[in-house]
């Protein structure tokens, strides 16, 4: 009954039940009931721009797999393709022809991880590196939003007309309207006061449920919250990120609010409205591009919610969000160099405690 | 009694219950035994018998040598068929000096065997050399000779022993069944280490896991006031020293110090144990409980085992193999070592052999790490997992190192909680493992160097002792021949006085 099993194995010899895989796919079931919520308010150019969002990023990573010699079973299916694929169609205008999805698709797959050198190597965020470039370089497709029409209503485009929206030939009639960041940005900038912009709680309280224009799946703060939960309750993110990058806006917020009740919202406008959550949430605890330790977690996040803050007020785009997680993530070598957990047995500077007991025992 | 929280650690599947159940049975013996000379940490002992000779039970086998090291005693009465080399109990497969030992069937012990009447009436050292002189090393695995520890009264202020009695690896119930079955032996043995010790502060830390092991040390201890038994939350990796004492002092044991450094001794439940028998009964350590379990063996079991059985003989005795394991390994899956067949003998450190199957030991490959960090909230020891396993895959040793690789007890909380599968001890072990070769090459290049300047300081002094000699003859030939020309001046002067005039004369 002599075996010889492989000598160089080595410990440990227990895993827990857990993977690359299983961390994507519970990210994904996460988002699923916001971009579900997405397909039934858009319709199907909605459903078309997400299908052809994460094929190419599907197929670009395969390609790019290819040219670099790796293996297509591992790594096509870790998930990590249609999870920036993904994540970049929720923020998508729901009604964008379906080659914006593609190329954002391309960008974030080829120029914003494999050239970084692939899975785990890329410094951005792939979704966010995508969206600002689309941002930049198609402005119009890139804030066209429509008002939701839901799946199956009467005013919803059939499925022959939202094949033609998707390819982009616009033979239908629909109404065009403005987020709640974009709308209020406008008004104040001729002149409006906050009390006459946002008339009562109601406009707030469809931004939390999503029933307004937006992205396909960033509208409905809440389910992207429960979403969020999820996550926190599988241990696939930590409180850290999400609730320094809230806290800091919401403190901004508030704090600017009680200044000048007119011209600055208060922290809950800042939080329904936008990628506020869907970023907090999902973005920002992108475990590649974010810091390590939960203390620069905490630093992350909060640089996160006050350049997210700063950017919708002050800079020239309503929609910060994606600007403010690229240039946290260029702070993420930074923090991680400066702050590091406390060695067991050695101070913060690394030198090992001392304890008088036995010091002179010692000498 | 109030225990402070640590951070990190592990929750893996205990599967405690395939052998918790199982009351501690003994090993029929084996038809031979293959003693390894070297079953702890420190120098190897040096064989004390021949072929041929004759043993009783508990008879010197080899002494101790140098002040880390411990003897070994025959396990049962027999024949010593020789003193060769056999595979050691160890990763590599690597052949170790060994007595092989046929049992004559009698397990007669040698008429010396004699314990003490009173332990509490020796002297502190008297306890340590008699539990030296049996051979007791620290039976939780690390092998340190024990009654090294039991003497750092005279270096440390001591005011605690600690009986680790958390046994946090998965699978092993070795020390639950002693504490459930002999806790009155576990006592006696933990107030002798204590009396040697001179502390009046005694935890007994169990995980929450065992309550029958629980109940009985605390019905065991009732008596003497100063034993506390602390009840531990189950978490791996508990039973680590620094941690351990932690939990229950509150207090972090500097780094690169020992747990003495804040007055507190630790010792395993089997080593107390073991104790015990060599002060009440004059036995020496000859045989260990060894927990053999996982999902291929048929009848998972507690087995009290001579040191010196086959691994073989162990599983035999449960049954064999339910199915062809993926996996034998020595100690609990955590921290335990791969064992590279089943021909190898038991020693003194080793509490579990497991036999895993292939579902027991899911393979991954590994993927590339993706900074998740959840390697970083597992380490107990604070450390940056994947940054040192960077650094280590460049070959940039001393980046790792100067992350904390020397502070990294090796307990693969990491890799187990890792994603991409990723082998992190193995990276750790592998550099610790470099650069402690580096370490002795630089010992010895300094070493060499050294020799190399005393031989040229040698040199030098015995040139300079030449040169010296030689001036000291010149210089004694000079004084010779300035201490005769002075004479021959003087002479010349006595006599030129003579002399001198008639040249004046002469000239005059
Ligand atoms: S757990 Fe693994 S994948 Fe995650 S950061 Fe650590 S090494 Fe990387
Ligand atoms: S093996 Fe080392 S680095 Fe990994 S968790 Fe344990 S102490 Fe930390």
């Amino acid at each position: 009954m002599q075996i010889e099993t492989p000598a160089s194995s080595a410990g440990p010899f227990a895993h827990a039940r857990t993977s690359i895989q299983r961390t994507m796919s519970l990210v994904m079931l996460a988002l699923l009931p916001a971009t579900l919520f997405g397909f039934w308010q858009f319709g199907w150019p909605a459903i078309f721009l997400f299908f052809a969002t994460i094929g190419t990023a599907l197929l670009a990573e395969s390609a790019c797999l290819k040219l670099a010699g790796k293996s297509q079973r591992l790594y096509l299916l870790d998930g990590s393709a249609l999870l920036a694929g993904w994540l970049l169609a929720v923020s998508l205008p729901p009604w964008a022809p379906w080659w914006i999805g593609a190329i954002g698709a391309v960008i974030a797959v080829v120029v914003a991880k494999h050239v970084f050198g692939g899975l785990g190597q890329n410094l951005f965020n792939p979704a966010m590196v995508a969206r600002v470039a689309l941002l930049i370089s198609f402005p119009l497709e890139m804030t066209s939003y429509v008002q939701p029409m839901p799946l199956f209503s009467a005013d919803a485009p059939g499925f022959l007309q939202s094949v033609a929206i998707s390819l982009g030939q616009p033979g239908f009639d629909a109404v065009s309207g403005a987020t709640l960041l974009s709308h209020v940005r406008t008004e104040l900038s001729q002149g409006m006061s906050l009390s006459e912009i946002i008339p009562d709680i109601a406009y707030l309280v469809s931004g939390a449920v999503g029933t307004i224009a937006g992205s396909m799946g960033e509208t409905s703060a809440l389910l992207i919250l429960l979403g969020g939960l999820f996550l926190l309750a599988n241990r696939v993110i930590t409180w850290h990120t999400p609730v320094a990058m809230i806290g800091s806006l919401a403190i901004l917020a508030t704090l600017m609010n009680l200044y000048d009740p007119e011209h600055y919202a208060g922290a809950l406008y800042h939080i329904v409205s936008g990628a506020t959550l869907l970023v907090a949430f999902f973005i920002a605890t992108d475990p590649v591009t974010s810091p390590v330790s939960k203390l620069g977690q905490i630093v992350f996040g909060a640089g996160c919610g006050v350049l997210v803050y700063v950017i919708r007020t002050w800079a020239g785009y309503p929609e910060g969000v994606a600007f403010a997680i690229l240039l946290m993530n260029a702070c993420t070598p930074m923090i991680d160099h400066y702050i590091r957990p406390r060695v067991y047995g050695r101070d913060r500077r690394g030198t090992p405690i001392e304890y008088a007991d036995n010091a002179e025992m010692r000498q | 009694m109030k225990l402070f929280k640590i951070r990190g650690g592990v929750h893996p599947q205990d599967n405690k219950h395939l052998a918790a159940g199982q009351a501690i049975e003994d090993l029929p013996m084996p038809a031979l035994l293959h003693i390894p000379l070297q079953q702890h940490i420190g120098a190897p002992a040096k064989p004390a018998v021949r072929r041929g000779q004759q043993v009783a039970k508990g008879e010197l086998l080899a002494l101790s040598q140098g002040a880390i090291s411990a003897p070994v005693h025959a396990p049962t009465s027999g024949r010593v068929m020789g003193v060769g080399s056999y595979p050691a109990h160890h990763a590599s497969g690597l052949s170790v000096r060994t007595v092989t030992l046929k049992p004559d069937g009698e397990d007669r012990w040698s008429d010396e065997i004699q314990g003490v009447p009173d332990p509490f009436a020796l002297a502190p050292e008297e306890i340590a050399a008699r539990v030296a002189a049996a051979g007791i090393v620290g039976m939780g695995g690390a092998t340190f000779p024990s009654a090294v520890k039991l003497n750092l009264r005279t270096r440390y202020r001591l005011h605690t022993l600690v009986i680790n009695g958390a046994e946090c690896e998965p699978y092993l119930t070795c020390d639950d069944r002693l504490m459930r079955e002999h806790a009155e032996e576990v006592i006696d043995g933990v107030r002798i280490m204590a009396h040697a010790l001179g502390v009046d502060r005694i935890i007994v830390a169990i995980e929450n896991n065992k309550p029958e092991a629980q109940a009985a040390m605390a019905l065991a201890a009732s008596a003497d006031p100063r034993i506390r038994i602390a009840r531990l939350p189950t978490r791996y990796p508990m039973g680590s020293e620094k941690h351990l004492v932690q939990s229950l002092t509150g207090r972090e044991t500097p780094a690169r110090g020992l747990t003495a450094d804040i007055g507190v001794v630790v010792h395993n439940g089997a080593t107390a144990f073991a104790v015990h028998e060599a002060l009440r009964w004059g036995r020496p350590l000859v045989s260990r409980v060894v927990t053999v379990s996982g999902g291929a063996v048929s009848r998972p079991r507690n087995l009290r085992v001579p040191l010196g059985a086959r691994v073989q003989d162990l599983l035999e005795h449960c049954g064999g193999f339910a199915e062809q394991p993926a996996q034998l390994i020595s100690g609990g899956p955590m921290m335990g070592q791969p064992l590279p067949s089943t021909r190898v003998p038991m020693v003194k450190g080793s509490n579990g052999v497991l036999a895993l199957t292939t579902a027991e030991v899911t393979r991954h490959e590994p993927m590339p790490c993706i900074r998740c960090a959840t390697c970083v909230q597992a380490c107990p020891c604070g450390l940056v997992p994947l940054d040192m396993a960077a650094h280590t895959r460049a070959g940039d040793l001393e980046g790792a190192v100067s992350l904390g690789l020397m502070d990294c007890i090796g307990c693969g909380s990491c890799a187990y909680v890792c994603p991409a599968h990723i082998p992190l001890v193995q990276y750790f072990n592998y550099a610790k493992g470099e650069m402690a070769a580096r370490g002795r090459a630089k010992q010895k290049m300094t070493e060499t160097k050294r020799l190399a300047e005393q031989r040229t300081a040698r040199m030098e002094a015995m040139k300079q002792a030449k040169r010296e000699a030689m001036a000291k003859r010149k210089r004694e030939a000079a004084a010779k021949k300035a201490a005769e020309t002075a004479e021959t001046d003087a002479a010349i002067a006595t006599s030129g006085a003579a002399a001198e005039p008639p040249t004046i004369r002469a000239e005059a």
